[in-house]
């Protein structure tokens, strides 16, 4: 609040000024209304979030802001848009295109697809000072090379010319955020920055933007469903659900003490790291033998490129050596290239290993072959992160859950199938008719509790979770997790739990194996993981989780990598 | 972390036909088409049966009968060949055997070349290479200079002439079913079924076969019109359909000596091909844009709210 | 980047090799040469020893064998019908063609990236409508048919074009016209639809956060997209020219390797259909790596 209140220095009053906004998109039926009668303003300097769910009419509203609604199908109803004293929609063309890029300027969710894949980065730099008459030619080039090293690109000499495809997906939105502050905007719209990046570099990102509005003095308008990035960078919040703003005020205030039910629910989702320590959830049942022994798994693939470099290794898994218990809940945690994803499927026989060896009750995976592998994929399921994407689209949820009875013939006679199919659906909370319907016809949390009742159909000892709750609300993933502890104590199952996600594991497991570039870094029961890491990776992982902004040091900037924060969060479930 | 995940049902799929049908009374050009082939398949169907008799009729005073000639029968409309057969009754009996070849050819190539593009997308053995090295050698040659090479060599017949643009088209499907099938293999319910112990008969048969096939169906009616155009070609250079069956393409080199005297005899069977390439090819636009979601909405009424 | 030209390369001359031997054989089933070449009442000597001149009572195995032998040694055969060697006629003939299609799919790409790029800028005007009839007819017609009326009218009607043969700019205009009837066509819808995809991707909406001019939009970012399809598309197009050249040199009398090929199947000239067919795949196996080569140029994601 105390920066927010330093930067401003181009007087006072509102930057932008939205008034009335409603936005339909046309098509067959009736209008759908995006945006319905949406007011709000932004301060010079300040930090205001609009968090929503997507088709809360988030995005349609800065969209328009930036001219970008296209029309038709779009249709703007009525409403005005202030900025800076200029009435938006009055502007010809040209006028509109003299502000977006010079004052106002927009970043988005996923930088990959916003980039022009056939241009190098410092060219798309560079086209927005030529593009305002700024500065053209070798002037742009270095205003481009000035740009990329403020935004923490390493070497921007030789990387201004790189392609947007030769970057990590982090180094794209700095790429994205160096065009966008290019020419000093007034205000900055960051939509989704976050959303597709790991939490480290999710924590670096924003740093950056909000260094960069210390030193720029912009009005930050970020758009966002994450809380967590909410509460970390918001002065004042917008709470948007259907169209329509259901909540607005100072971030503390709303977080405290919302008001409007939608925002209660969502901040009561949130999980809690003290509830969590004493949770049912981990099991109570671990017998000593046991069931997947896994040694020295080593996973190297040879990527061939071009006639000069030679072959290049890569090593996805890397002398990974674990073992599995009955009735324990193992945890994988590691963020995207970890090798966590590719224990799963060489466990599973998808992919086939460099080298190492998995005992399963005894026998070496890896050497098994026709029946023997067959018996092995019975007792042995999967459950993937995209339940929709598990089950082919066009069978219905009968055949998706007896298929297992279709390829395993001995395991139930097929006039038993639709009893058990009912059973089944019943023991994972669904009814009995829901037989009859395809996969799209129900939501996310459903279709997960499909994939676990086909993964039950066939009676496994061990079910390998790979990110099954990821793509799911918070609410609903809690329910899911208990609903796979229900399954364990009553069944006696045993699982590999795999994720990028923490506090989720935290729940549920019990001991956790952190991975980091296909190697064990960490490796320990769940809460003396959680009270006492030991490697870096670990406290590092744990401390990127984003803090409230009203709880961080205001004077202090932004923590250097490496350094300890303070533990305690508002939310507690980093606590310490 | 994912606080508020985006949950969103699938919008429903604008299969319906009563949607479909709003959609193509949306776009005239696109109706007429349908029209016009409609009607054409309904004369492929019923019209030998009717004027079958009058396309083979010789009539000495009607030879190079002038179209729209007021004081003869309906059925000389269009005027009358060298030998003083109708055309118009010709275009009919024509329709059947252009449109038959073309479907048979059509089915075989997708049939086959979608089978041989399943087992080369899922299989990495040996014949996958050679299968698709085979389509490589076909596709990277003139199709037309392949099928004169072939019928010069079986003699042209009915049969010949439909192996032979089926061979050519073969390896459109071929590439087709083998990129999907590459992409499917990677879905992860293929994954799922596989770590369930499904075996490779299984996946491709029951899991991936059916996700194939509307793509392939797809690409056939789009091909069609070009099977329509490759016969026609070499029904023209001689080296397709021999009399006494003949298609359009037949029909157009019949008249091709008679340009300065009787024009109408090339004419007609010629604007009769480009009317249905061209339909089929408005309707399989019209098609593209229906199923691109974000250009749909040319096609949608468009209602404005009240302000 | 060479690694890649030479398997490419290595590939290329196992499908003209494969062709090759496919065509040996197929056109030695077609009868007898002897049969077409010497009078009816030529005595069974003469037949013997015009097929012993020829080669053409050896087995056809052993036919093949001494072929791929001429063939190490650059002997193509001799031709029959015009007592030279096979691979002159072919070469001779082959740059009339080359003529043809090269000024035809020339034009048609540039006129159509021009027409497309124009109809997708704004998507339901009457231009755009116009254009994309107009395309979609293009790419109907049947090019044989289109020929005909097309002397119907200018040559035997009007008087303005010659029938056929070759010699003044006059005899170009009408084959030039026909063979890219269906190019012109086919990359006009192909320009539009990628045009208007890459007129709706996100970095279209970049360039206009970034307030980049329209006409760079249109021009720079969405159409410097668009040409990757379109490269690949118009490379397939002039394979597919010499399907229009067979037809287009049969109507109009012009002398190039479409006619020759006809002609010597229907001839029996072994030698040269062998000749014209290894001179047409060399050259469509060279347009393919060039159009690789060309991609690989134009989308920097693309490293062979």
């Amino acid at each position: 609040m105390k920066n927010a209140h330093d930067s401003i220095r181009k007087g006072e009053g509102p930057i932008l000024k939205i008034e009335g906004l409603t936005v339909d998109f046309l098509s067959n039926d009736a209008p759908v209304r995006a945006v319905d009668n949406v007011s709000f303003q932004v301060n010079r300097g300040e930090t205001l979030v609009i968090l929503g769910e997507s088709g809360s009419g988030k995005s349609v509203s800065t969209s328009t802001v930036m001219d970008l609604v296209d029309c038709p199908p779009g249709d703007i109803v009525g409403g005005s848009c202030l900025f800076d004293g200029i009435e938006l929609s009055r502007l010809d063309p040209e006028g509109r295109r003299n502000i977006n890029g010079r004052r106002i300027a927009m970043i988005f969710q996923d930088p990959l697809a916003y980039l022009n894949p056939v241009y190098t980065v410092g060219r798309q730099i560079a086209e927005v000072f030529e593009s305002h008459d700024a500065a053209q030619g070798a002037q742009a080039r270095a205003n481009a090379i000035e740009l990329l090293r403020r935004v923490g690109i390493p070497e921007p000499e030789s990387r201004v010319d790189f392609y947007p495809h030769q970057f990590s997906g982090g180094q794209r939105q700095r790429v994205m955020i160096a065009m966008a502050i290019a020419l000093k905007p007034d205000m900055l719209i960051a939509d989704e920055p976050t959303t597709a990046l790991d939490v480290s570099v999710q924590a670096q990102i924003l740093d950056l933007l909000r260094d960069l509005q210390r030193e720029t003095g912009m009005a930050l308008v970020m758009i966002t469903h994450d809380l967590e990035v909410a509460a970390s960078m918001a002065d004042r919040i917008i709470v948007m659900n259907g169209g329509k703003i259901v909540e607005s005020g100072l971030a503390q205030k709303v977080f405290d003490n919302p008001q409007h039910p939608y925002t209660r629910r969502l901040i009561a989702a949130l999980p809690h790291g003290e509830a969590a320590e004493a949770s049912h959830r981990r099991s109570t049942d671990i017998r000593g033998e046991t069931l997947l022994k896994v040694e020295h798994l080593t996973k190297e693939y040879v990527l061939a490129s071009g006639a000069f470099a030679g072959k290049r290794r890569f090593r996805a898994v890397d002398d990974v050596s674990f073992d599995v218990r009955k009735g324990e809940t193992l945890g994988i945690v590691g963020e995207s290239g970890s090798g966590k994803s590719s224990i799963a499927r060489i466990l599973l026989r998808l992919n086939e290993p460099s080298s190492g060896k998995a005992f399963y009750a005894g026998e070496n995976i890896f050497e098994m072959s026709g029946k023997r592998l067959v018996a092995f994929r019975r007792k042995v399921q999967m459950v993937f992160q995209d339940p929709y994407g598990s089950m082919n689209p066009r069978m219905n949820v009968r055949s998706i859950i007896s298929e297992p009875w279709a390829i395993h013939r001995d395991l139930l006679a097929r006039n038993r199938w639709k009893d058990r199919v009912a059973e089944l659906l019943e023991l994972v909370g669904l009814k009995p008719d829901h037989a009859e319907r395809y996969p799209h016809q129900f939501s996310g949390g459903q279709r997960q509790r499909i994939a676990i009742a086909r993964a039950l159909a066939s009676e496994p000892e061990l079910i390998v979770c790979d990110e099954a709750v990821s793509a799911l609300d918070v609410s609903i993933q809690a329910q899911v997790i208990d609903l796979l502890a229900d399954l364990r104590t009553r069944l006696g199952l045993s699982y590999i739990f795999i994720t990028h996600d923490l506090p989720i594991v935290r729940h549920f497991a019990d001991r956790i194996m952190v991975m980091k570039q296909g190697k064990i870094v960490e490796e320990g029961p769940t809460s003396a993981l959680f009270s006492a890491p030991q490697h870096d990776y670990t406290r590092s992982l744990l401390r990127a989780v984003p803090k409230p902004k009203w709880l961080m040091s205001t004077d202090a900037p932004s923590a250097a990598p490496g350094e300890l924060r303070p533990e305690r969060t508002r939310n507690g479930s980093m606590a310490g | 972390m994912t606080i508020i995940s985006p949950d969103a049902e699938p919008a429903a799929a604008p299969g319906t036909s009563r949607v479909l049908l709003a959609y193509l009374r949306r776009d005239r050009l696109a109706l007429a088409a349908a029209i016009f082939l409609a009607l054409l398949v309904l004369a492929a169907l019923l019209g030998p049966w009717l004027v079958g008799d009058a396309a083979s009729r010789l009539g000495l005073r009607q030879r190079n009968l002038a179209p729209f000639s007021p004081d003869h029968a309906w059925i000389y409309f269009l005027g009358a060949d060298t030998l003083g057969r109708p055309i118009l009754a010709r275009l009919v009996v024509g329709a059947q055997s252009t449109l038959g070849i073309a479907a048979a050819a059509v089915f075989s190539s997708m049939l086959i070349g979608g089978t041989l593009g399943l087992v080369a997308g899922y299989s990495e053995r040996w014949y996958s290479h050679l299968i698709l090295r085979l389509a490589d050698v076909v596709m990277s040659f003139p199709s037309l200079l392949l099928a004169l090479i072939v019928l010069y060599t079986l003699g042209p017949s009915i049969t010949n002439l439909v192996i032979v643009l089926a061979i050519t088209r073969m390896p459109i499907y071929l590439r087709t079913a083998r990129a999907e099938v590459l992409e499917l293999r990677e879905r992860m319910f293929v994954s799922a079924a596989r770590s369930m112990g499904a075996g490779p008969a299984r996946i491709i048969l029951r899991h991936i076969a059916p996700l194939v096939l509307p793509t392939l169906v797809t690409i056939a009616a789009i091909d069609f019109a070009t099977v329509i155009l490759s016969e026609s070609a070499l029904s023209f250079l001689g080296l397709g359909i021999q009399p006494p069956d003949f298609t359009w393409g037949a029909m157009v080199a019949n008249g091709r000596g008679y340009l300065s005297t009787a024009w109408w005899i090339a004419f007609w069977p010629g604007l009769a091909i480009m009317l249905t390439t061209l339909s089929l090819n408005i309707l399989s636009n019209w098609a593209r844009t229906v199923a691109d979601p974000q250009q749909r909405w040319r096609l949608q009424t468009l209602r404005k709210a009240a302000r | 980047m060479f690694s890649y030209i030479g398997r490419r390369a290595s590939h290329s001359i196992l499908s003209v090799i494969g062709l090759l031997t496919l065509v040996f054989f197929l056109t030695r089933l077609t009868g007898d040469p002897s049969a077409l070449y010497l009078p009816l009442d030529a005595t069974a000597e003469a037949r013997s020893a015009f097929a012993r001149l020829n080669g053409l009572d050896q087995p056809i195995p052993w036919q093949f064998a001494e072929y791929l032998k001429d063939l190490l040694h650059l002997d193509f055969g001799q031709s029959l019908r015009q007592n030279r060697s096979a691979i002159e006629v072919a070469l001779q003939a082959f740059p009339e063609t080359l003529k043809l299609a090269l000024v035809a799919i020339t034009l048609s790409t540039a006129l159509a990236i021009l027409v497309g790029s124009l109809a997708a800028a704004r998507p339901g005007s009457l231009f755009d409508r116009i254009a994309s009839l107009a395309s979609l007819a293009g790419a109907s017609a049947p090019d044989f048919w289109v020929a005909i009326v097309g002397i119907l009218v200018f040559a035997v009607g009007l008087e303005v074009l010659p029938t056929s043969g070759t010699g003044t700019w006059a005899h170009w205009i009408m084959p030039i016209f026909v063979l890219m009837l269906r190019p012109f066509g086919l990359l006009v819808q192909v320009v539009r639809g990628t045009m208007l995809s890459a007129l709706a991707s996100p970095y279209i909406k970049t360039a206009r956060a970034k307030g980049v001019r329209r006409q760079k939009i249109i021009f720079g970012h969405a159409l410097r997209n668009s040409l990757l399809p379109v490269v690949t598309v118009a490379g397939d197009l002039a394979t597919g020219l010499v399907n229009g050249a067979v037809v287009v040199e049969t109507i109009f009398g012009w002398p190039g390797i479409g006619k020759l090929m006809i002609d010597s199947i229907i001839q029996r000239d072994f030698a040269v259909v062998q000749s014209t067919i290894l001179v047409t795949a060399t050259a469509i196996f060279i347009l393919n790596i060039a159009i690789d080569l060309l991609y690989a140029f134009l989308d920097p994601r693309i490293r062979y």
